[in-house]
Parts: structure tokens; sequence; C-alpha cells
């Protein structure tokens, strides 16, 4: 089939489409259930051999001397965290927090970011040209499950979230924003705004939003003092405790090209920080129906560059988190890193497709048919029978 | 006021009131010649005030094994004579976007953000301001191999896209040291700055050319240095075309090859048109762009003729969302606000009626997300939370910026002309206050389109 009049037909008569199965629901109340699935992007390319270290191959000191002088933390007796996430081994104690390794989306030889995260964001694969990918594939999921409200669903911050973007309704929001507004100028706002294919909709929901408030629980009853990270955390929990099943967000700052070690310090701290807040301002019933994942457009070069830093690769690691999780284990068949094992001589090799470990989670989580995860959610995927892209959840 | 001068007005400066010199859109071509008066009558950063910051925190480093305690302070202080810099650069632009010639600040607008840089640490604070000035602006309307030259060996790029950081492995200092290249500044400049992702360049390639600029690096003392030493030794081969020779002179032949190619020419053809026009340009304007670029070799002055006078550039919907700098720019031509205004306003009053609003509009002032800089796609401005403060602003700055407001309906015929509509100018008068009513106005869609 042409991908691309495939993708555009989805994007016009989702409802309609015959490849669109109606799902089966795990749970009662809001089409989705009760399962929440919260997606991070991590943008500008994540060194995954640096999050998780395999310092169990005897070659990765002598291809990262400076990064791999810098202190870890044994997982297993052949991976090591990344000091900078040592705040979550509580979680991978717990079988909370899991990775996967030597994963990549189907993005190869370009090595651009911004190509990289539209393929990421919409799911596809290289048969699909750039301009063509319209929608993201959290959306595609939602279009799948007929009577999803746009509550069901929140992009939250001031990124744009093409993931989660598309025909299905979903809603935007940063949580530090207000709107000081008489009550007859927001009458007039919505009259002059309302017709206009462009801000109707935005402008109907600023207005809608700004009159509520995120409702705030702190467990510790402790004062309030969030980073904006952790503001991000707290809006998408609040929401997924109420109608919200799926939330996504960024977190920018990952291409290290320079002094990587102090480099990904602080989207390392911000990465830890949205988990643990997540986990924090989520009740422990919700937390364990919660999976987090974390995913980046691709990895980074497996020897350290000129200037202590790495430049753009291809296989890279997934962070999952949650109470839903399988965590305590590093998924993923390990390459090796023998210059002949490795991707174009210079990367890390991608031994899976992420999108089926999000393709097993929702499976797990919404039900839905393999048929419906390779042809319409993930054009292309190929989850190899039954049970492919399986074993993250518990 | 003709409909093709207003539509002009939108596209190509920051909209109405009309300049009653730019009545026509070939009158704005005019704005290209001559010396660049906005830049010396409100003027941003030099490159030996940048250096001044770098030359600190080298001295800084040897402090610190010294006198923890002083360090301390110098840190404070470089940090607060960096951000001194760094405004006063923003302060510039928004100055010469009100006293200066539209489409020649709307130009520099567009290839500023084309060769984005972004500041990393407190001593490349000046580097934004300084690259526009020196290498972008005396550009706009020459050959665009000439301005591609500038910016190679501008520090604010060499230090953005790392170039400073990388040695060919065979050179003297990468074998002294065991260090090598770093990809990033080499990937850039044929993915974004040049032929677009789309060309058929390859890993190769990249390798290639970074080996070829391995040579380009940054002397804290004065600047711009070609170090033979950290220089990878031998000709490189990219897209097919030996480059040899000494210094830079290979370099620069490779730019010259680059800015001619007609990927580039296509490439930024599409950009252009994007910028200007619509997410979905006419393929007609895009070509007519296109083959101006191939003809003339990459003659911007030439190029940017035909951007502004093409049918299809001045007709058809306001289709195009005024991104944040610019919706802050048209609301303070709007409401009169003068470039001397701005370039004296005191720092408080400048973050909290400018620079932090346009973050909450989702544009952090030189702070683009990555290298290839702010998103085009209306999509990406018009979310919730971004009106939600495009509308705050509209509500509660400009009665703090002129005082006593204009009447909202004649704030909106000057804003707007013909394109403030019946329901506009009535929502408009049925404002409970004059703030609010003037709200409406920078609120409306019909300010936020062009």
């Amino acid at each position: 089939m042409d991908r691309r009049r495939f993708l555009k037909g989805l994007a016009c008569s989702a409802a309609a489409h015959p490849l669109l199965t109606t799902v089966t629901l795990a749970g009662s109340s809001p089409a989705l259930g009760e399962n929440r699935l919260v997606v991070i992007i991590l943008r500008g390319a994540m060194d995954g051999l640096d999050v998780v270290q395999p310092r169990g191959e005897a070659v990765f000191a002598a291809l990262r001397p400076g990064l791999s002088a810098a202190p870890a933390l044994p997982l297993d007796d052949f991976f090591h965290l990344h000091a900078g996430l040592g705040g979550l081994l509580p979680l991978w104690r717990a079988g909370e927090l899991a990775f996967v390794h030597a994963t990549s989306t189907p993005y190869r030889d370009k090595r651009s970011h911004f190509d990289g995260q539209d393929m990421l964001e919409a799911g596809t694969g290289m048969d699909v040209a750039p301009a063509a990918l319209r929608d993201g594939w959290l959306n595609r999921m939602l279009q799948a499950v007929p009577g999803t409200a746009a509550e069901t669903a929140y992009a939250v911050g001031r990124d744009e979230m093409k993931v989660l973007m598309g025909p299905a309704p979903v809603r935007e929001w940063a949580p530090d924003q207000g709107l000081p507004l008489s009550a007859q100028g927001r009458r007039l706002l919505e009259r002059i705004c309302h017709d206009d294919p462009l801000f109707g909709a935005a402008v109907a929901d600023a207005l809608d939003l700004t009159q509520r408030d995120a409702p705030r629980r702190d467990a510790a009853g402790t004062a309030e003092t969030a980073t904006p990270v952790e503001a991000v955390a707290d809006f998408a929990a609040a929401r997924l405790m109420e109608d919200a099943r799926i939330a996504a967000f960024s977190l920018n700052g990952w291409d290290t090209h320079r002094g990587q070690n102090e480099a990904l310090g602080r989207p390392l701290k911000a990465l830890e920080q949205a988990i643990l807040r997540l986990k924090l301002r989520l009740s422990p019933e919700v937390w364990a129906r919660t999976a987090v994942l974390a995913m980046t457009e691709f990895g980074r070069t497996v020897a350290e560059n000129g200037s202590r830093g790495t430049d753009h690769g291809t296989g890279g690691a997934m962070v999952a988190a949650g109470g839903a999780i399988r965590g305590g284990r590093v998924f993923g068949r390990w390459p090796g890193l023998d210059e002949a094992a490795l991707y174009d001589r210079r990367d890390l090799m991608p031994t899976s497709d992420v999108r089926a470990w999000a393709a097993g989670v929702m499976r797990g989580f919404y039900g839905f048919g393999d048929a419906t995860l390779e042809d319409a959610v993930f054009p292309g995927l190929d989850l190899g029978g039954a049970g492919g892209g399986a074993g993250l959840l518990l | 006021m003709t409909d093709r001068a207003v539509t002009a007005a939108f596209r190509f400066g920051f909209g109405l009131p009309l300049d009653p010199a730019a009545a026509a859109p070939e009158a704005l071509l005019a704005g290209l010649s001559g010396p660049d008066r906005a830049a010396a009558t409100w003027p941003g950063v030099v490159t030996p005030e940048a250096l001044v910051l770098l030359q600190r925190e080298i001295g800084l480093r040897e402090t610190k094994k010294t006198d923890p305690d002083a360090a301390a302070v110098e840190a404070r202080a470089i940090q607060r004579a960096g951000l001194i810099l760094q405004r006063q650069g923003q302060r510039a632009t928004f100055a010469r976007a009100l006293g200066g010639a539209a489409l020649r600040e709307r130009l520099a607008w567009f290839w500023t953000n084309h060769f984005t840089v972004v500041p990393r640490g407190r001593n490349q604070l000046g580097w934004p301001s300084a690259l526009r000035d020196e290498a972008i602006r005396p550009h706009l309307a020459g050959p665009f191999a000439e301005m591609l030259k500038a910016v190679a060996i501008h520090p604010g790029m060499l230090f953005y896209l790392d170039q400073i950081g990388s040695f060919g492995p065979a050179s003297k200092r990468g074998k002294a040291n065991g260090r090598g290249l770093n990809e990033n500044y080499a990937r850039e400049l044929l993915e974004l700055h040049t032929l677009g992702v789309a060309a058929a360049y390859t890993q190769a390639d990249v390798r290639e050319l970074a080996e070829l600029l391995a040579g380009l690096t940054v002397r804290p003392a004065d600047g711009f240095f070609f170090d033979a030493a950290r220089a990878e030794p031998g000709a490189e081969t990219v897209l097919g075309v030996e480059y040899g020779g000494r210094n830079t002179a290979p370099i620069f032949r490779l730019l010259e090859d680059l800015a001619r190619r007609p990927e580039t020419a296509a490439h930024l053809a599409r950009k252009l048109a994007v910028h200007f026009v619509s997410d979905q340009p006419d393929p007609a304007l895009v070509e007519a762009l296109a083959a101006e670029w191939r003809a003339s070799g990459g003659d911007l002055r030439r190029v940017t003729e035909v951007l502004v006078t093409h049918p299809a550039a001045l007709s058809g919907p306001a289709a195009k969302v005024r991104p944040p700098g610019e919706f802050m720019a048209a609301a303070l031509h709007a409401l009169g606000v003068s470039g001397d205004e701005v370039y004296g306003m005191a720092e408080g009053p400048f973050q909290r009626l400018v620079i932090r609003p346009l973050a909450a509009m989702g544009q952090r002032w030189e702070a683009a997300p990555g290298p290839n800089g702010w998103p085009e796609a209306a999509s990406a401005w018009v979310t919730p939370a971004g009106m939600a403060a495009r509308i705050e602003w509209a509500m509660q700055v400009p009665g703090r910026l002129v005082v006593p407001l204009p009447d909202p309906r004649d704030l909106a015929r000057t804003a707007l002309g013909a394109r403030a509509d019946a329901e506009l100018l009535g929502a408009v008068a049925a404002a409970e206050s004059t703030r609010e009513g003037a709200g409406l106005v920078f609120a409306s869609p019909a300010f936020n389109r062009r």
C-alpha cells in the first residue's frame, strides 16, 4: 500500500477506516479504562550508552576514556546506571524501573535531530517521507478508540508535542499560565475567535483551562515548591488522577557533543525529577496502573569524540518506569561493542524497534490487536506474531 | 493604502501603520540599500565585548585554585556582565524593528534564525547579538556565500555548534592529545544551513567536511583563529569535489560551492516562501525564488526582490501566524512605541513587559530549542497556553506602555486597517474598558495572522 496515501486517509476519516478495529475495553469508566500511559520525548538524542553503561564490555572504557571515568552505580553485573539518575535506584530495586537497550526507531543514516524526532513522534518508518508525517502515534491510538473525549489526553508544557497531535481531540496546556479577563472580555474574545479555524479551538481551550485550578496533592504535606519540570509532572499527574489516561511532555538538553560529563547532569536531573514527581503525585493505586516511557530520537556514537562528548548515532536506550512496569531489568538483545558488531562501524546496533515496546504496552493496557498496532498506530511495524514487543508490563 | 501594500506590510514588515515611504512593495526594497543606520543608531554587541567574558572566565579558573571566595564573586560578576550584553542586544533588536527599514529588519530576523546560535553559559551571552551584527546584517542584500563565510568564522557559531572542540585526528594537536573530530557543525552546515536534509549527502561527506573544518577555532585574546596545528592534513572530498590547500582557502571554496548548489537554492527558496508567505506556499513562488537563486548564484538582493514582488507573495489569505517576537514588535509598532523608547527601557520593565511574555508565548528569546531555529507551522504557536499568553499580554501590557491608551476602535483601524471587520469593531466597541478593548485588538485572529 502507498503509505503516504494511507496516512492521509487516516487523517481524514479515521473512524471509518476499515483497519481501525473497535477495541474491547479493559475497564468501564472512560473509554481507555484505568491504565495510564505517560510518554516523555527526550529531545536532542540521549546517550543510552552513558545512561545505562555496559561496563561488562571489555572495550567500553577504552572507547570512552573520559566518560567512563565518571561514577556510575551497578544495576547488575554487566550494566551500570549513570550516577545522575541515582535517585531512581529505589524504583529499580522495587521493580518499578526498567530500561530497553540497543533500541531505536526505524530512522537511519542521516542522523538529523529534526527528522529523527519527527519519525519518533509520527511512529512511522523510513518508507514515509518526512513531510508526510502528519499525525502522532498517540493520536492515532486515540483515533482507534471510539468515544474518547479531549480530556483523555494531555500534552503538557510549552513544547510542541507532535506525538499527540492529529484529528483525535486532545488537550494542551502549560501549568503556569493564567488569564486575567472580565466575564464580558471572555465573551467578546470568544465571539471574535470562535469562527476562526486556526484560533477558535485554542482560545476556547485557553478560556476553559484558565478557569480551573489544577488540584494539588502533597503526600508529605510539605510546602509547595516545584521546579519547572516538577510543575509539569504535577499537572500531568493531576489530570491522570481525573479523566486523563494519556499524558505527553518533552525534556530537552540531551545533545551532548561537548563536555558530556557536565552537560548530562541537568537533563538527567530533570528526568529523575519528572519520574519521582509522577510517583509522588499519583495515588499508589493509580501508580500501579501507570507506565512512563521516555524515548529519544536516536543514540550517540559508541566512541567518545574529540571534545569529551559524543556525536549523533543510531541505537539508544528507552527508560520505562511505573507500577505497571516489570522493572529491575534491562530489556533488549545486547549486540556488543566490537567494531564488527556496530552499525556503520560507529554506532550501537539497534536490535529492536522502539515502537514495538510501546505497542506492547498499548496492547497490554488497552487491548489493541496486533493488526491495529501494525497498520494504524505504527504503520509498517512488524511485531513478529503473537507477543512481539511484550514483556515490559507486569 | 492598497491591498497589495497592506499585504506586503504584514508579510514583509511589522504590519500597520504603513510607512508612507513604503506605499508599494517595491519601495520596501529601497530599505536594503545604503548603510545600516538602524544598527548604528541602536548598537548591539561587538566581538571584543563578547570576548571579555571568555577572558574573564579563563582567568576565573586560576582564581578558583587560589581563592574560592574571590572566584565566587567573580563568577557572579561575569554573569552580570553577560546579562547586560545580552539585554543590550535584545533591546537593540526590538528598537531596530520599530525604527528601522521594515524589510531589512525582517530579513535580519529570518537569516539570524536560519543561523541560530544559543548561548551556553554565562560567558557566551554576547554571541547572538555579535553574530547578527557582524555576520548577518552586512550580507542581507549580497551573495549568500559571503554570509555563509562570515558565519563560519564567527566565534558565536564556532562555540554553539562545538567546532572549537574538533581536532583533525591526524593533526599535530589531535595526535598529541589523542583528540578527534566533533561532527556537529559539519552536519548542520549541510543539513540546515545549505543543502537541506533531503539532499543526497552521506555520513562520509559529513566526516570529510568535519575534517576540512578542523582548523576553525577561537582564541580568547582575539576571536576567530585558524589553527593549522589542529587542521587535518591533506585534501578532503565533499560531495565528490576535492578541497585541498592551506588555511581557510579550501573551506571558503567549499562554502562558495555549497551556496550555489541547486539543492541549496531549492531548500532556501522554500524556506523563504514558507516563512514569509504560507506554510504551504504556491509552487510557482518557490520555483521563481529557486530559479533566481540558481541564476544569480545566491544573490540575496535579487532573490528578495522576487520574493516581495511575486504575485503569489502579495495575494491569498493571511494564512501564517505571527510568531511571538513579530507579534510583540507589530503590537509595539501599532501602539506607536519608538525605537528610542525600547532601547532606553530599564531592565525590569523590559524583562516584565517584553522578554518574559515572549517566553510564555512559546519563544524564549535567543534560546531556540535547537540549531534549526523556531518552528514555522501555525500549529506550533496557536496552542491554548501560547494563546493565553498572547491574550494576557494584550490585556495587560499596552496600558502600561501608552498612557492614555487610544480609543480601541481607532487602535483597531490603525493596527488592522480594512482587516478589522464589523464583528471585531463591534466587539471592541462593546468592551467594558479601554484596556480590554485594546486587548481584543491584539488578541484577535486578524492581528495574529499575516
